[in-house]
């Protein structure tokens, strides 16, 4: 029992629907983790005695037919949470207290979850290394002097330092599956559509979509059940016919065509993430899958796309933040102009502001054809090269990222090398589409490495059922020293 | 093209974002890099190329007018730095 922590979410159902162990049991197990694991600053908030209450409540009553019966869950604190702070990592957030739930999480909650905490992220998911937190950087549960990735960074330490069975992050850029490739977990960033945008602090919106991060692919599956389905109150989210993810997972992949991109290969990129996409490939052929080479030609223009789009969007999403209906107010300025400058100015952190200030430079009279016209064009462009791919192959499979977890402080000083980050995993936002990040291996310093796999739009199962079959024949496994407690 | 200062604090004022005077260099520098790395884009040629404003191959939805909710000013309220009963409270913009 002492170990229940360690197992996958899959494992710990079936030890609450036998009884082997109470939901109170299993909440105090994490909530005692929580407790020894402060070193690596994944929380902002932690709601314990609401757990010890809900976990209580279900075991009075166990209903065993849901998906997560008497789960408790720890997520990303981009997710309004009804009474329960929600800061987005901002300065400019720091008192905000919603008065609704997210869809997503009350979609998690009416499968039979309740809420742990709120995890840290990049101020308002802007960044790759949870560096940009208003509340402090979050440490890698691999070494203590490494960046989870980011912006879901807190999601992916707290859950492969055993503080959470599952948790949800979000991906605009690669927000899901580069954290979870620095920490050696799974990460899913469904298609866009898929999970209500509804009650997520908004960052770039034909960007931004929900997505679970979890230690196995049966794990992803379940949770992306649980949380996925349309909603009135998202004027994007996809109506469709809700998927039975877990049920319908299979590891039979023979006979699917595996597209490889050749412009997945870049400049200095490490010798060893050459060899597990070689490695990864060999894995899928010797299970029956069929390797084609393909060309996405203008991968390399996705980044400079995403740095108009993205910011484009954050410019006029984060135009609420005024100070006067929620959040931070200077008490600087002498009329309202000033106190609107003063506010923004004191409750945004750099990376925000500047952010802020590339999207309002795009936007601006004289200079909109050049710079988003142009990245509306070239997304595009972008969007055309997966649907061609896709009229020849199910997947495609590429690396998650071009290194393993850097080092606290690294890239700090140079934005630009930052954002070098998700040359891999910011195509696919772009486009729409789904993508899986599988952990895959460890580079010479014994960092997890990931894969990742793309997919059609709406065909989320196939990559989870090439994961599923991938996981079982890869054998990777996720050994953290305890360092911290 | 390149950024420089006053154009810089003209984008900030536009953001309403005031922006410290000796921070100006380093954020000039740092755009001025992105604004770079952007331009590649420059090199392909987009004349015939539609813009993409949509990834989904569906129009946004219509709903019918009615109103779902009301009644709920102390839930809006709650969260202002600074209000009275029925008002958030902002400093005096009419002389």
């Amino acid at each position: 029992m002492s170990n229940i922590t360690n197992q996958s979410l899959s494992e710990i159902l079936k030890s609450i629907k036998s009884k082997k162990i109470s939901s109170l049991e299993l909440t105090q197990e994490y909530i005692k983790n929580i407790e020894n694991a402060k070193k690596l600053n994944a929380f902002v908030t932690t709601t314990f005695d609401k757990a010890l209450e809900n976990a209580k409540k279900f075991d009075n009553k166990p209903n065993n037919e849901q998906l997560l019966s008497g789960i408790p869950l720890a997520v990303k604190d981009l997710f309004c949470t009804e009474n329960v702070k929600t800061t987005a990592g901002s300065n400019i957030l720091n008192n905000f207290v919603p008065s609704y739930e997210s869809t997503v999480t009350k979609n998690l909650w009416n499968n039979g979850a309740f809420l742990l905490g709120k995890l840290n992220c990049d101020e308002f998911a802007m960044g790759s290394s949870n560096e940009t937190s208003f509340f402090g950087n979050v440490i890698n549960p691999i070494g203590d002097h490494l960046v989870p990735g980011g912006s879901s960074g807190g999601s992916s330490s707290a859950l492969a330092a055993d503080l959470t069975p599952a948790t949800i992050g979000t991906d605009t850029g690669g927000s899901i599956r580069q954290p979870a490739s620095f920490t050696g977990t799974v990460g899913l960033k469904p298609t866009y559509g898929l999970c209500s945008r509804w009650g997520i602090v908004a960052f770039a919106s034909s960007l931004d979509q929900a997505g679970p991060m979890t230690k196995t692919v049966n794990d992803c599956s379940i949770m992306l059940e649980a949380m996925s389905g349309f909603d009135d109150k998202d004027s994007t989210s996809i109506n469709k016919k809700k998927e039975s993810y877990s049920k319908n997972l299979k590891d039979n992949i023979k006979g699917l065509k595996i597209g490889i991109p050749k412009e997945y290969r870049v400049d200095n990129m490490p010798k060893e993430i050459d060899e597990l996409w070689e490695k990864g490939k060999k894995i899928l052929k010797d299970l029956g899958a069929q390797l084609i080479d393909i060309s996405l030609p203008h991968t390399k223009y996705a980044l400079p796309t995403y740095y108009i789009v993205a910011p484009a969007e954050a410019s006029s999403n984060l135009a609420r933040y005024d100070g006067v209906r929620y959040g931070y107010r200077s008490q600087k300025g002498k009329d309202l102009i000033e106190m609107y400058e003063n506010t923004r100015s004191e409750g945004f952190g750099d990376e925000v502001k500047r952010r802020i200030l590339i999207g309002t430079y795009v936007l601006s009279s004289g200079y909109y054809d050049a710079y988003y016209l142009k990245a509306q064009k070239v997304r595009q462009l972008i969007k055309k090269d997966f649907d061609d791919s896709f009229t020849k192959v199910d997947a495609i499979l590429t690396p998650s990222t071009p290194s393993s977890a850097f080092k606290i402080g690294e890239k700090t000083n140079d934005p630009v090398s930052m954002y070098l980050n998700d040359i891999f995993t910011v195509p696919v936002n772009l486009a729409g589409l789904p993508a899986l990040s599988l952990p895959a291996g460890l580079d010479k310093q014994g960092y997890p490495l990931g894969l990742q796999l793309i997919g059609k739009a709406l065909d989320e199962q196939k990559i989870l059922n090439i994961g599923y079959a991938f996981e079982k024949n890869c054998g990777y496994k996720n050994e953290i020293k305890k360092w911290w407690s | 093209m390149s950024l420089d200062k006053e154009k810089i604090k003209h984008v900030a004022k536009l953001a309403r974002i005031s922006v410290d005077e000796a921070k100006v260099d380093s954020l000039t520098k740092d755009l001025n890099s992105i604004f770079k790395f952007i331009e590649q884009l420059n090199e392909l040629n987009t004349d015939k190329v539609e813009p993409l404003t949509s990834i989904l191959n569906q129009s946004l939805r219509s709903r019918k007018d009615e109103i779902s909710d009301g009644k709920i000013r102390e839930k809006i309220l709650k969260n202002s730095p600074k209000k009275n009963e029925e008002f958030f409270v902002v400093p005096k913009v009419v002389e």
